[in-house]
């Protein structure tokens, strides 16, 4: 559990954070620009000093009213938005940098995992300024994971990218998160970046927190800012069942039914996180016959809410534990006359796997 | 009738181009000259090792005894070297507090001694140590310093592994200006040295000493050899920054 409690103020704002997150996966902090993510990121680091401030991680205090830890004695990792390599030192002699500087008995991550897991056996020799923005970025995680932190920081470390090199190194975050054990704080602004790789999120405005829990319960709430955005949508995480070569499908199977999608390469078995926009179902209150649409789950109604003046969100329970949000017109509400927990179908025009 | 003096000066000086090649250097110009470098090495030292803290809190700090402290350290730069010369004399004088200082430590007085001279040439050397250093200094992004401390670097194990690297033309600069200007000075080794031989008399007072004597031939051969050494100096100086800079 990492326990923060941080009150900080400045001329044009202030920081008021009272919070507990699960020590675990990829929690995000997330909010629009200007609501503190970083700044709350950069307390936790010890970068910014704040006056009046609780901070434990795994039940060691790393800040509270009478000690505070200087960054450098802290146990975490920590990639900035733009990657920050020393530019006197190889990609090599970068990498050793944090790791030369702790107890050999605390390496926990080897050299050869990082530049296996990062990707960067082709890099290793290089000068960092003969590097592409996103073979930076790889290194300069690959860098701070080498410290073996006890908790990875990562601010918003896909924003200084160009489209490209973002979904270059989208996987390697993934696996990141698959097979390294260390919980990692992720800043993003980006809510697809958040449905595609956090467990937990935290969901800040002008400083303060609105929400805190777990992902998809949170990005599906309509009471968020998150249900307004175009992108608004849930992440159900399903198994692979099978592939159909003939027609280049993969069937998906999760306790709420299953989905189709475009063949993947992922073994049988293997779980993928499916996400699922908002705008992309539809609502039928029969089974519908002589449909294109193939993904049709069975969905009871447990939240309304407008939207704008001509649309409304709707919140979907899908089996015992899985939400999918829909987008229709106010019109077709009134004239279905849906309403909370009526039984419908839900036609999901689109799925995109995104891990 | 200064200017008409001059102007005899330059014509004998001219009649007595013939005998310039017999002379070369004498046993007192070497002195001169190995004073010279000696004083400027030790100052230099001195200047780097207490400009670089100096430079560092400049170009770190936002305080408001930031304006001041620089104003200071840039004083030499403006006052004619003779007024700093005269006021560090009067200082450390039997009277002035630098004097009773370093009689109450029982060095005795420092004017017309090495030491005097090194002391004054550090105050009149100090802002071309510590400007370069400073702009290097400014020059390292907030952000570098942010990276080393979350990679378990402490502030000492940041300066020597990362700063000074990264600083290290500006050290360059730093010491050769450094160096060559201490070299160059002349009004407040005057007044602070002296002339004394072997122990005060740099090689620009005995430049002037030359000069004063009509002894235009040792002046020459001393004048070009100074000439030859700033060039030199600055040779390699200028032709790595710009070469930095292609890159």
């Amino acid at each position: 559990m990492i326990e923060v409690r941080f009150k900080l103020a400045y001329a044009d704002f202030a920081l008021d954070v009272d919070l507990q997150f699960p020590a675990r996966g990829i929690t995000a902090l997330f909010g629009p620009s200007g609501s503190g993510k970083t700044t709350l990121l950069r307390c936790i680091a010890g970068l910014e000093r704040a006056t009046n401030g609780l901070l434990r991680v795994h039940d060691e205090v790393w800040q509270d009213g009478a000690s505070f830890l200087p960054t450098h004695q802290r146990p975490l990792g920590y990639v900035f938005q733009e990657a920050s390599l020393f530019p006197h030192l190889s990609v090599r002699r970068n990498l050793e940098y944090g790791m030369r500087r702790i107890p050999p008995v605390e390496r926990k991550v080897q050299p050869e995992q990082v530049v296996d897991l990062m990707g960067l056996s082709k890099l290793i020799e290089r000068d960092p300024a003969y590097l592409s923005g996103g073979e930076r970025q790889r290194v300069a995680i690959g860098r701070a994971l080498l410290t073996s932190p006890r908790l990875l920081m990562m601010d918003e470390p896909l924003s200084a990218l160009d489209f490209a090199s973002r979904q270059e190194i989208l996987p390697y975050l993934e696996r990141l998160h698959g097979e390294l054990e260390i919980p990692v704080i992720y800043v993003s602004h980006a809510l697809d970046e958040v449905a595609r790789l956090a467990d937990h999120v935290v969901m800040l405005e002008q400083g303060r927190v609105i929400a805190s829990g777990a992902s998809n319960e949170i990005l599906t709430r309509l009471d968020l800012p998150t249900a307004h955005l175009d992108n608004a949508g849930s992440v159900i995480e399903a198994a692979v069942a099978t592939h159909d070569e003939a027609y280049h499908l993969t069937r998906l199977d999760f306790s709420g039914g299953c989905l189709w999608v475009s063949k993947v390469e992922h073994d049988v078995g293997s779980v993928v996180r499916a996400r699922v926009l908002a705008r992309d179902v539809s609502i039928a209150t029969a089974v519908p016959q002589g449909s294109s649409i193939t993904n049709i789950l069975a969905a009871r109604i447990t939240e309304i809410q407008e939207e704008g003046q001509d649309r409304v969100n709707l919140r979907l329970a899908i089996g015992g534990e899985h939400i999918l949000l829909s987008r229709i017109t106010r019109r077709s509400r009134d004239q279905l006359g849906l309403a909370v927990g009526m039984e419908i179908f839900a036609q999901v025009k689109s799925v995109a796997l995104i891990a | 009738m200064y200017v008409q003096s001059w102007h005899a000066m330059a014509l004998s000086c001219l009649a007595k181009q013939n005998n310039i090649m017999e002379s070369a250097f004498s046993a007192a110009d070497l002195s001169a000259v190995w004073l010279a470098f000696k004083l400027a090495t030790v100052v230099t030292v001195i200047l780097l090792l207490i400009g670089t803290p100096i430079a560092w809190c400049l170009a770190r700090s936002r305080s408001w005894w930031k304006g001041p402290v620089s104003a200071v350290v840039a004083l030499p730069i403006v006052l004619p070297p003779t007024v700093l010369g005269f006021y560090l004399l009067v200082a450390m004088g039997p009277n002035g507090p630098l004097g009773h200082l370093t009689q109450l430590l029982g060095i005795g007085l420092l004017p017309f001694t090495f030491a005097g001279l090194v002391l004054a040439s550090v105050f009149y050397s100090l802002p071309f140590v510590v400007q370069p250093l400073q702009n290097a200094f400014e020059a390292i992004p907030e952000r570098v310093l942010e990276t080393a401390a979350t990679l378990r670097a402490s502030v000492l194990d940041t300066f020597f592994s990362v700063v000074l690297p990264l600083a290290k033309p500006g050290f360059l600069t730093a010491s050769v200006l450094g160096f060559a200007h201490t070299v160059g000075e002349f009004g407040v080794v005057l007044m602070i040295g002296g002339n004394i031989p072997n122990h005060t008399r740099v090689v620009s007072v005995q430049i002037y000493d030359h000069v004063e004597a009509m002894e235009y031939a040792q002046a020459h051969w001393l004048s070009a050899g100074m000439l030859l050494f700033a060039f030199l100096v600055l040779l390699p100086l200028y032709s790595f920054s710009s070469k930095g800079r292609r890159k």
